[in-house]
């Protein structure tokens, strides 16, 4: 990549500024109202936070080069330029209290998708150099090494040789002409690779033929979480590049959210090119199974449980009935929080906060929002289905002195699987 | 300007016509600044449609989201009430209705003075309330600028003009009557430049909203 200068970050805010940006940006009132909608300001009180405000610089790239008055007063030296100063000033802002969750995007009267905008902004701070150090760091390993936490794939063969050990099962790795390749984020291989057992046990019992890919095993793209489309083209094209190699039907996002959102959504768009094959998040393709009998479990788990919406599969990638569908199959007692499905409230870990050190304050902080969601309930178990959403949730019960067990719905299928069904 | 009458006459006839052109000029060139950007085509397989899921939010946006509302019910509801009591004045006043039947050609009922002098009163009253609100709110105090208070002012003098023309509070009458319709064209001529403008562009940012949220099957 180029060197970071002030010029390249506003040649990306422009390049970032469309039909939808320019129709959001004319309608806002600062009527306020997202602000009561994002938990960054809720949590603090902190008039900073309010999400539009965070587009400050974009909205300035905007009024000044792509309005006839705002070329005008900016010609008449009336207009506030955008400066180093004022994208360092914001770069908290934009990165620290914000996970991209959308939810401002539901509530605003006027309809300006927001989160739609920062994912915009954030190119621009990238290019300009004002992207957070955590970050950076994510984004440079996923490019050279493969993963945003530095895992290799001999990481994996590790997990898999465990998995193949305890379960007698095969996890099967770059098969030609399988029908499915599943993807993984680097918190399942460190953090839960039970998710890998779970889809072993699962597909055997299904029937699926599916496989992993050795050069294409990461699913997640910190380039779209630090805001650099070039980093991230190059991520998703690895992945497509192993799916084609392995001539694959499908390709299946793992749980994590930001995953999906990568690969299905803004993956073509970074790339250029429709894919030749299909993406379904896990959780579609578990209902499936489900709805074709494919997915039989035995037993009901009686604990009173929730499940936490994570943002970018559910609000941001229209996954909203299959977790659903799959807890009713397996639990006796499944709760909805107060706000859920497309209104729900983030774990205030997602859109790269996690990767931001910096961060990690703010982030604890405003988890009490979730915190207080759940004390509504006083559930004994919580359900997710996301990685870094699970990571997030743990931390902060841990931080909060809350003892709450955090699952993940793809594991908790594969304990209440029928063996040997057939 | 010699007299009362000369500066009602200027204010009906060369002001007028100069506040329309930059009006009517001013919202089409927005509009097209906005629409001609486009946007890219996206190569992503969609899970729903885009433009019955758009034209539903357009529609859906108009009430308020649950939680917004028990959390600001004040800006949800003075906001409802100053807009509607402004269109109210503007559209079912009798004397509006004769003017707009005579320059556009289409008339329909009015309401009777006493209602609309009363919606007059609560909509001042709100709008009062509401720049108060704005002052003193955390959020909206630190997001305002100059231009929220400009189209306050904007908003507010052609309804406190108009009160006080219909009860004959200044004298003379048509000095009144003429300051009630340069505080139109006030209006008028700030819209293309400042956030008045949502006005027009609000149903398209609902659409882009709904439509690329149905893309992937939500209901926005």
């Amino acid at each position: 990549m180029s060197k970071a200068t002030l010029e390249r970050g506003l040649n990306a805010l422009r390049e970032e500024i469309d039909a939808p940006v320019a129709a959001f940006f004319s309608s806002c009132v600062n009527c306020g109202l997202c602000a009561e909608a994002c938990l960054f300001y809720t949590e603090t009180g902190d008039p900073r936070y309010t999400p539009i405000n965070k587009l400050e610089p974009l909205r300035r790239i905007w009024e000044q080069e792509f309005t006839l008055w705002g070329r005008i007063k900016k010609a008449l030296g009336l207009a506030q330029p955008v400066t180093d100063e004022l994208l360092q000033e914001w770069e908290p802002l934009v990165y620290d209290a914000c996970s991209l969750c959308g939810r401002c995007s539901m509530v605003c009267p006027v309809g300006n998708d927001i989160a739609y905008m920062i994912r915009k902004e954030r190119e621009g701070f990238v290019a300009s150099g004002n992207a957070p150090e955590g970050m950076k760091g994510a984004s440079t390993r996923a490019i050279k090494v493969g993963s945003p936490m530095g895992v290799k794939f001999h990481a994996v063969q590790a997990q898999i040789r465990h998995i193949e050990a305890d379960t007698g099962l095969e996890v099967p790795v770059d098969v030609e002409g399988a029908d499915y390749l599943a993807l993984l984020s680097s918190m399942e291989i460190m953090n839960f690779p039970e998710y890998i057992e779970a889809l072993a046990r699962i597909f055997k019992q299904a029937g699926v033929s599916w496989t992993l890919c050795s050069e294409a095993f990461e699913a997640t793209n910190a380039g779209i979480q630090i805001g650099s489309s070039d980093i991230a083209a190059e991520l998703v094209e690895r992945v497509v590049k192993g799916a084609e190699k392995l001539k694959v039907k499908y390709v299946i996002s793992p749980e994590c959210g930001h995953a999906y959102t990568a690969i299905r959504w803004e993956g073509p768009n970074l790339i250029g090119r429709r894919y030749p094959f299909k993406v379904v998040h896990i959780l579609e393709l578990l209902d499936e199974l489900r709805a074709a009998g494919r997915l039989k479990t035995q037993g009901m788990d009686e604990a009173r449980l929730t499940f936490h919406d994570p943002c970018q599969i559910v609000r941001k990638g229209g996954v909203l009935e299959p977790p659903r569908n799959l807890l009713k199959q397996v639990a006796a007692n499944f709760v909805e929080m107060s706000d859920h499905r497309e209104m729900n409230w983030c774990c205030g870990g997602g859109g790269g906060v996690s990767a931001n050190e910096r961060a990690d304050e703010l982030r604890l902080k405003v988890f009490a929002r979730k915190k207080s969601q759940l004390d509504e309930l006083n559930v004994d178990k919580l359900v997710t289905a996301c990685a870094n959403c699970r990571l997030m949730l743990e931390d902060g019960l841990e931080e909060y002195r809350v003892e709450l067990p955090v699952v993940g719905l793809t594991e908790m299928l594969a304990e209440h699987l029928v063996e040997d069904s057939e | 300007m010699s007299s009362p009458i000369d500066f009602l006459l200027w204010v009906k006839g060369p002001a007028f016509d100069i506040a329309l052109a930059v009006f009517v000029i001013g919202i089409v060139v927005r509009l097209l600044e906005i629409v001609l950007l486009g946007r890219k085509q996206d190569l992503a397989e969609p899970k729903g449609e885009e433009f019955g899921p758009g034209l539903r939010t357009i529609v859906t946006r108009t009430l308020p989201e649950a939680g917004s509302f028990k959390q600001s019910p004040f800006t949800v509801i003075g906001g409802y009430i100053w807009h509607i009591g402004f269109l109210i004045c503007l559209l079912f006043f009798v004397p509006h209705i004769e003017l707009l039947h005579s320059v556009l050609g289409i008339k329909w009922p009015g309401l009777s003075n006493h209602i609309v002098d009363a919606v007059a009163v609560v909509t001042m009253a709100t709008l009062v309330a509401m720049l108060i609100d704005r002052i003193t709110h955390s959020v909206k105090r630190f997001l305002s600028g100059p231009e929220d208070y400009l189209v306050w002012l904007a908003a507010f003098l052609p309804i406190v003009t108009g009160y006080l023309a219909y009860h004959r509070v200044l004298v003379p009458y048509p000095l009144v009557l003429g300051i009630h319709i340069l505080s139109i064209e006030f209006l008028m001529i700030l819209f293309p430049f400042t956030k008045l403008m949502h006005t027009f562009t609000f149903p398209l940012a609902r659409w882009y909203n709904g439509a690329m949220a149905g893309r992937r099957g939500v209901q926005s």
